[in-house]
């Protein structure tokens, strides 16, 4: 009888912890609907592997655990994130973009708290963790795992949960930064939009272009652009839509699922719960902020020297949080004139932000690997 | 609070590393503006294909 329970003396109190830690991200999926593809994967798995000898992760001197596996077969290297890369380039519409091009140009400007929380990061990490700290600021999942692995950072579980949350947190992250940033008469600034119309030809050369100037010049960056502007094609070229289909569904969801709980076997106990990991989170935080603060104040520079005025708050919208830190930019603007309608700019920045987030990425890569 | 630190906290890496930020932006800017000139190109070039297309009044 003894024996049935011998395993409950193997757990300590770090585990019974990251239980809790699972069940708050658990919690936050399903009750307040944060990014909950992700979240409750990550949040179950972080469970599943702080059970005393778990057989979902490999013990000493037993056989491979599932969850080891996989993350050999697809986060060790990068697989996974770059496969799920071609369904988010399925799903994006560039059209508001390009029929406004100079709208990319915020998406530019909205990576700066990566840059800055690289030099954050490093007064506390080594210079390739501070990079991949850094990378969070990239409100990309995907390009964070992909940076983690390939810089071989020690914290990519604290990374990870610090990327998908604060990109679910961007609604309560960035109202505040921006309301700081600006006044009620430029958020109040009104932005016309005419529909231009984009051709075919366009549609499809432009992932095609995109990815030899990134290439060209971040040549680390050619799988992240690659992946995605390849699912982008997919979607654009008018003769695939039923891979297009499945890039946007089933490969998108698939992968998502074995992405969330494969992360989280970089959530054990004693490499999750250490005062880097709350440090980790602080400065994740920083990189959205920063990025906020990137955007919006490029904005409020280009207003010194044109005629017509941008509302300003469009510059947060470069952050790669798709299509959430669109709306919330729109949402604002409503709330200071119910007649303003910038969703459509909005929208083509936070697209940009997509592509200006994987070229940072790349860099990233070209300066450390 | 000093606790929570890493035992090499080094507050001169943050200007030491503003390079990276400089070359950093610089770096998405000038990728940023290529793919705007392209682009801007691209809708010029093609810009009979949308007229064709457009509803003749």
């Amino acid at each position: 009888m003894a024996e049935l329970f011998q395993n409950v003396t193997n757990l300590d109190i770090k585990m019974v912890l990251m239980w809790v830690i699972g069940g708050v991200l658990i919690y936050l999926a399903i009750k307040r609907d944060m990014e909950p593809s992700l979240l409750l994967p990550m949040g179950f798995g972080a469970i599943l592997v702080n059970l005393p000898l778990s057989g979902a992760v490999t013990q000493p001197g037993m056989e491979e655990g599932p969850l080891s596996i996989l993350y050999k077969a697809g986060i060790a290297n990068e697989l996974f994130p770059l496969i799920l890369f071609i369904g988010i380039g399925a799903m994006i519409d560039f059209g508001p973009l390009l029929s406004n091009p100079v709208l990319m140009l915020f998406g530019a400007a909205a990576q700066f708290g990566i840059f800055f929380t690289l030099c954050t990061a490093s007064m506390f990490f080594d210079l390739k963790d501070a990079a991949s700290i850094a990378i969070i600021g990239a409100a990309d999942g995907p390009t964070s795992i992909v940076v983690g692995q390939k810089l071989q950072s020690n914290y990519i579980g604290a990374i990870m949960v610090a990327a998908y949350s604060y990109m679910a947190l961007v609604p309560i992250i960035q109202p505040p930064i921006i309301r700081l940033m600006t006044t009620k008469k430029e958020r109040r600034i009104r932005m016309e939009y005419t529909q231009k119309p984009v051709s075919k030809t366009t549609r499809i050369l432009f992932p095609i272009f995109i990815t030899i100037i990134a290439g060209l010049i971040a040549p680390a960056s050619v799988a992240l652009v690659g992946f995605l502007m390849f699912g982008n094609l997919l979607r654009e070229c008018g003769v695939l839509d039923s891979l297009s289909e499945t890039a946007q569904k089933v490969l998108a969801n698939l992968v998502t699922i074995f992405l969330g709980i494969t992360i989280a076997s970089q959530m054990q106990a004693e490499h999750f719960l250490k005062p880097d990991t709350l440090l980790i989170l602080g400065l994740g935080m920083v990189a959205f902020i920063f990025d906020t603060v990137g955007g919006v104040l490029f904005a409020k520079l280009l207003n010194l020297f044109l005629k017509k005025k941008i509302n300003p708050m469009i510059g947060a919208a470069g952050i790669s949080a798709f299509p959430m830190s669109g709306r919330v930019v729109h949402k604002m603007a409503l709330k200071e004139d119910p007649t303003n309608f910038i969703l459509m700019q909005a929208t083509g920045v936070n697209v940009s932000g997509q592509i200006a987030s994987v070229i940072a990425g790349g860099l990233i890569l070209n300066f450390f690997l | 609070m000093m606790y929570f630190l890493p035992a090499a906290f080094a507050p001169m890496n943050f200007v030491d590393n503003l390079k990276y930020m400089g070359l950093g932006m610089l770096g998405i800017f000038a990728v940023i503006g290529c793919i705007v000139l392209m682009t801007v190109l691209l809708n010029a070039v093609t810009a009979k294909e949308t007229d064709n297309k457009q509803p003749k009044q």
